[in-house]
């Protein structure tokens, strides 16, 4: 498979084939034929492949070199392992890995049970799931900045109305953001809200691909609904579920934005602190670029085992 | 509706089963309408209130002072015009340069298939499992001095536009749709002497209508979504997107005027998804997911 783009069009010589000969003849033998057709396609690719080469590919090799460099005065010098340490030895680094891997958690707890659920509830119903689906997506395309102040208003102990909810249904009030125990919790409860619809939308779909005879035939067998949801909604919906999750793990290992309004990025006593915070912080407030690609290495290492088995997964799918 | 889900219709037509779909369904419109649009009356409703209103303990479910000026002076103090110019600038440019050359590349990688097609897509697509906050730091100093040209894109919208071409996964929806696009098609126009440009044109196109709307859909929403590229790559406030803007004054301002700019900051979008909510939902599905 060395050059598969060729086979196609020797393929068309070799045969005695008539399409070939009403198109007027290009000038030159098969060669300059065969050139003129590689650069015109070229032509096509070059300025997505520019784009590609100065904004991604150029950054990727840059990501691993910098990591191993220190940046003074505009000088480049190379460091070796030293910026690893720098980052292994500070103290929010174990916390900002343990707080992100807690949002990983939390946020796989709510915001993958609580769309699967919805979509299943959702799917059962015959009348009315347009507007349920509506509902579901409009948070989805409000401007993250919109709903996540929003909820900063809704979280206030005072004037917030999730306290006075609390209040009315006489459940003790709590901090919200400023709760150490409680802000990652508040933030996660945010990012589902803003962030639930696509997954939800995604699960209806494969919901309804489900054949229904495998309902009745569980049915037979006297099957009841949560025998029915174990038995069949879940096997039958199993690669995609699993393709979500995985989806979902290298996102919210990512988390930045939520965090970084609701909390201010680091939260009480540092409560809400993330990998990517810390990149953050390394390379916009202290300048330190060395250190903020070697701890974006490691996130990229450890997102790179859960990308293998996501890869590997949509391979199946694809057979 | 015919198609069969969990439970049997048999069940639903007993009365015990009516009655038990019924109140379910009565349970979860309401929460749903609660949860979901609960906040966004919270919103529209606490952006009228008075200075005093909108952080008053116990708050009022419905306002009781009424003060709409709140929404002018969100768009005057806040510079709203600006920024929504400058946001709907950033993302029609990025959604410009991410048609022309995303699906010029789509098209040649798909049907003109030039040498070393496959491993150039294959580079495309493992930026794909690259996490894109790990390269950010690289990028933005990509920005500030980009290589051979040696120009520096910060404050500039072509620090939005060119970025946004590199969309790994809409260049693979395009192929894909153009993969399906009948090669006996495409032969008898080239036997009638059209150009690939041609081609493309007059017939690739107008087939690709529906995968054309969704892909021009995610480049807009990513642009207009987009928080921490454009609070790096735009730092001067004149030049900020209404995620920046709003976030970077959001402290200097008085709470109701604050939320009277988040309700009008929702509103373009809110409104763009009504219109287009079948496009956007069953553009999503149809995002990679099949089978």
């Amino acid at each position: 498979m060395a050059a598969p783009s060729l086979t196609p069009s020797t393929a068309a010589h070799a045969r005695p084939s008539p399409p070939r000969g009403t198109a007027p003849a290009p000038p030159g033998g098969r060669l300059a034929k065969s050139l003129r057709r590689n650069l015109t396609a070229h032509g096509f690719l070059i300025g997505a492949v520019v784009c590609f080469a100065v904004f991604s590919w150029y950054p990727m090799i840059r990501e691993f070199l910098l990591a191993f460099q220190k940046t003074e005065d505009g000088r480049v010098t190379w460091v070796g392992l030293h910026n690893l340490t720098t980052v292994y030895h500070d103290p929010a680094f174990w916390q900002a890995w343990r707080n992100t891997l807690l949002f990983t958690v939390l946020a796989l707890l709510l915001g993958f049970a609580v769309p699967f659920v919805t979509a299943i509830v959702i799917n059962e119903f015959r009348h009315g799931q347009g507007y349920l689906r509506l509902l579901v997506y409009l948070p989805v395309m409000l401007p993250p900045v919109a709903s996540v102040l929003l909820f900063k208003y809704l979280y206030d102990p005072g004037y917030g109305l999730l306290n006075e909810v609390f209040r009315v249904l006489h459940l003790p009030e709590q901090q919200w953001l400023q709760d150490p125990d409680l802000s990652m919790l508040s933030v996660v409860i945010a990012s589902t809200w803003m962030n639930m619809g696509g997954a939800a939308l995604i699960y209806l779909a494969a919901l309804q691909g489900i054949p229904g005879e495998l309902y009745e035939a569980a049915e037979l067998d006297g099957a009841g609904l949560f025998r029915k949801i174990w038995h069949v909604t879940i096997p039958q919906t199993r690669l995609i579920l699993s393709l979500m999750m995985l989806m979902q793990i290298i996102a919210t290992m990512q988390v930045f934005v939520e965090p970084f309004l609701l909390t201010g990025g680091a939260g009480p006593e540092g409560s809400t602190t993330t990998v990517v915070y810390l990149i953050y912080q390394y390379a916009f407030n202290f300048n330190n670029y060395g250190a903020a690609a070697a701890l974006g290495l490691l996130l990229l290492v450890v997102l790179a085992g859960f990308s293998a088995v996501y890869v590997k997964l949509s391979r199946n799918d694809n057979e | 509706m015919s198609t069969r889900t969990l439970i049997s219709p048999a069940q639903l037509a007993r009365p015990r089963g009516k009655a038990l779909y019924w109140t379910v369904f009565a349970v979860v419109v309401v929460a749903f309408t609660l949860v979901f649009l609960g906040p966004l009356y919270w919103m529209a409703s606490s952006g009228v209130k008075d200075a005093q209103e909108v952080v008053q303990t116990p708050p009022t479910l419905v306002p009781k002072s009424f003060t709409p000026g709140n929404y002018s002076r969100a768009w005057d103090v806040m510079g709203l015009s600006t920024l929504l110019f400058n946001t709907l600038f950033y993302a029609f440019g990025a959604l410009a340069f991410q048609l022309v050359l995303d699906v010029a590349a789509a098209y040649s990688l798909s049907k003109l298939r030039p040498v070393l097609g496959k491993a150039i897509l294959g580079m495309m697509l493992a930026t794909l499992m690259i996490p894109a906050t790990v390269l950010v730091v690289p990028q933005y100093l990509t920005v500030l001095d980009v290589p051979i040209v040696h120009r520096n894109l910060l404050n500039t919208p072509w620090a939005i536009w060119l970025p946004s071409v590199t969309n790994a996964f809409n260049i693979f929806l395009l192929k894909r749709f153009f993969d399906s696009v009948p090669k006996e098609l495409l032969d008898a126009a080239s036997m009638d002497g059209a150009s690939p440009m041609r081609i493309l044109w007059s017939i690739v196109l107008p087939i690709s209508r529906p995968i054309i709307g969704v892909v021009s859909i995610f480049a807009v929403v990513g642009v207009w979504k987009d928080f921490l590229w454009p609070m790096l790559t735009l730092p001067d406030p004149s030049k900020q997107t209404l995620n920046v803007g709003i976030y970077s004054l959001s402290n200097g301002v008085p709470v109701n005027v604050l939320i009277a700019a988040l309700t009008i900051a929702s509103l373009p979008t809110l409104i763009v998804f009504l219109v287009f909510q079948r496009n956007i939902m069953s553009g999503l599905t149809a995002g990679g997911l099949k089978g």
